[in-house]
Parts: structure tokens; C-alpha cells; sequence
């Protein structure tokens, strides 16, 4: 299975058992509360996953190493090769 | 008693500097033999250099090794520099596979792979942004789990990038997240093309894989999962273009979002 039809099956199932309970497809008579809080579950699971997102991301953002020192360490590598290249005969 | 103390840690020394002439040599006699591929387009300044550490790391650790140098046919004379490079250090360690022009990354692999004499494929970028002192630590990472293939990740442990403003490291975080949303890969660094594969298996990914750029090398991790390939990963450092800037254009988000859609509906 795809990834896109699993996030379709997982929608789907998701989005059928919200119908069920919210709008009582099964004439179960569920009690009011169950009902009054699964009608707005998808878009407070939406927002929350949002939310999610922008916190992770910005964490990611925020504690993204910086190698400054293998930045250094580069360019004194880099002075180091061409030295001992033009040594060993390598001409630019 | 202070000479006592200078002795003492001279044996010391000495003896850790046997133990690493040792291992060294084991490494040697493993068996195991890595092939570095080097796709390279107009790399003249930083094709020696990353030869040269290269040659550095590997003599170091005592592995087994070749250095494969693919040029698209560069017009500012790579090849005549990478020429020089075989008459330094032999046509048994540096070998040229040339192409005409500028024919893409995976006939790159595909075409350096034909005649490569490892058991074992590294492939990085030639632009120094990729450190062959993480070399051995993929050597060694791959040893401790027999994996399939072993990932450079910038983003977790101690791996990271230098010479990215704020708003390269949105994108490439943000992008990220939404690859792990999307695809939950079981790796954290999916763009990245510093990876240490098995010989066997980059050529059977090579061959399904048919996405392009960035996403090409996200498609060989999605891919290799699929054929429940096991991937390792090492920390590493990026040191974005030493000479220069590079840029991420709103052309190279828009290819990479259609192509993530496109592995997403896919696989």
C-alpha cells in the first residue's frame, strides 16, 4: 500500500467514526456529551497538529548546529593540501 | 618520582600508538574494500583538495580504498586536473570514469559502479561540503550493525551545517518535517548524498530509482526501507561552499514538493 492510501484509509476511518458519533448514524442514542465532543474533534486535532508543526520546526530551527569549528578546521586543512600538493608536483 | 611519571606515560603512549598501528593494519587485511565515487562538474579548485583528504583519512585508518572520479565533461579542466591527481597518487587508488556531458546523478553512480573494485560505495558531493573524516565512522558504524547502508545526517546527534542563514534552515527543516509526515522514513536526513552503501545494494536501488536531484536521494532511502534494506546513521557536519554562496531558488522548492508528492502517492 502507498503511503497516500493509507493516509486515505486512516482519514476515512477516522472521519467515519466521527459521523457515527456525532450525528448518531447508528441510532445508538449516545449520550449529548459524547456527542457535543466529538463534533468539533477533527478541526481541534487539526489545529492541534498545527501547532505541533510550527513548535517542532521551530525547535529544529532554533538548536540547528552551527559548525563553526569544522568550518576552522576546513580552511586549515585546505592550506595544509595545497601546500602539499604544489610539494608533489600538482600544477593549477 | 617526576621522571617515574614521565615514564609511565611515555610507555603509555607508546603503547596506544602500537594499538592504533595495529588496527590500522587490521583494517587493511578486512578484506574490505570502499569505493568512493566522485561525481564532479567544474570542480578544478576542489577536486585536489577533497583528493587529498581523501588519501589522508583512508591512510589513517588503514581501509582499503579507490577514489572514482566521473566528470560530466567539465570545461574548466577538471579532468586534466584530476589527470595530475593519478600521476601523484597512482591509477590504483585515483581512476577516471569521463562522460561527454552533464548526463545526471544516478547514470553517474550507475556508470562509476561498472568498474569499481570495492565491495563497498561512498558517495559524497566533490564540493567540500562533505568531510572525508566521517569516512571511517560510516566504516565503522556499518561494521557494528552489518548495515545495508549508512546515512550522513545533519540533523541529529551531533551533526549539523555551517554557512546557512535563518531562512535556509526554515526551508530545510520545514521540509524535512513535512518528508517525515509524509513518508515516515525511519531517517532523519533524506536529502543528504554523503551515504556509505553495500556494493549490491546502491546497484539495485540505482536501477528502480528514477527521480531526479534532491529527491533522487531521498527515493534510494524510501526505496532501500521498502526492500527492507537497514539503514545506519552517523552524525556529520556541512560546510556549505567554502568559496562562495549557494543559493535555494523557489524552482528547487517547487521540484522538490512535486517530487515528495509524487513518492508519496508512489510508495
Amino acid at each position: 500500500m502507498t503511503k497516500l492510501l493509507e493516509w486515505l484509509f486512516g482519514v476515512s476511518l477516522v472521519v467515519a467514526v466521527w459521523a457515527l458519533v456525532s450525528f448518531d448514524l447508528l441510532d445508538l442514542n449516545l449520550p449529548q456529551a459524547y456527542r457535543e465532543v466529538a463534533w468539533p474533534m477533527p478541526l481541534y486535532l487539526l489545529v492541534s497538529f498545527g501547532c505541533y508543526s510550527l513548535a517542532t520546526v521551530g525547535y529544529r530551527v532554533a538548536t540547528f548546529n552551527d559548525c563553526e569549528e569544522a568550518a576552522k578546521e576546513l580552511l586549515e586543512q585546505i592550506k595544509e593540501a595545497k601546500e602539499d600538493l604544489r610539494k608533489k608536483g600538482l600544477k593549477i | 618520582m617526576f621522571c617515574g611519571s614521565f615514564y609511565v606515560v611515555g610507555l603509555k603512549w607508546i603503547h596506544v600508538a602500537m594499538a592504533s598501528r595495529k588496527t590500522s593494519h587490521q583494517n587493511r587485511d578486512s578484506g574490505d574494500k570502499y569505493s568512493v565515487l566522485l561525481p564532479t562538474y567544474n570542480e578544478r579548485e576542489n577536486l585536489p583538495l577533497i583528493v587529498w583528504l581523501l588519501v589522508k583519512y583512508f591512510a589513517e585508518s588503514g581501509y582499503n580504498y579507490e577514489v572514482i572520479v566521473i566528470d560530466d565533461g567539465s570545461p574548466d579542466g577538471t579532468l586534466e586536473v584530476a589527470e595530475q591527481l593519478q600521476k601523484i597518487y597512482g591509477e590504483d587508488k585515483i581512476l577516471l570514469r569521463p562522460r561527454v556531458k552533464k548526463l545526471g546523478l544516478g547514470t553517474a553512480y550507475i556508470h562509476g559502479m561498472k568498474h569499481a573494485t570495492g565491495n563497498f560505495i561512498i558517495i559524497m558531493d566533490a564540493d567540500l561540503s562533505h568531510h572525508p573524516k566521517f569516512i571511517p565512522e560510516f566504516i565503522e558504524k556499518q561494521k557494528e550493525g552489518n548495515y545495508d547502508l549508512v546515512s550522513g545526517t545533519r540533523y541529529r546527534g551531533g551533526g549539523g551545517v555551517y554557512g546557512w542563514d535563518l531562512r535556509r534552515k526554515l526551508i530545510s527543516r520545514g521540509a524535512n518535517f513535512l518528508t517525515q509526515v509524509l513518508l515516515r522514513p525511519g531517517a532523519s536526513d533524506l536529502t543528504g548524498s554523503f551515504r556509505l552503501y553495500k556494493k549490491k545494494v546502491l546497484e539495485s536501488l540505482v536501477e528502480q530509482c528514477v527521480s531526479k536531484g534532491y529527491v533522487f536521494q531521498m527515493e534510494m532511502i524510501v526505496r532501500a526501507r521498502q526492500l527492507n534494506y537497514t539503514v545506519g546513521e552517523v552524525p556529520i557536519s556541512f560546510v556549505d561552499r567554502v568559496y562562495g554562496e549557494s543559493k535555494l531558488g523557489g524552482n528547487e522548492i517547487v521540484s522538490f514538493v512535486k517530487g515528495l508528492l509524487t513518492l508519496f502517492a508512489t510508495t
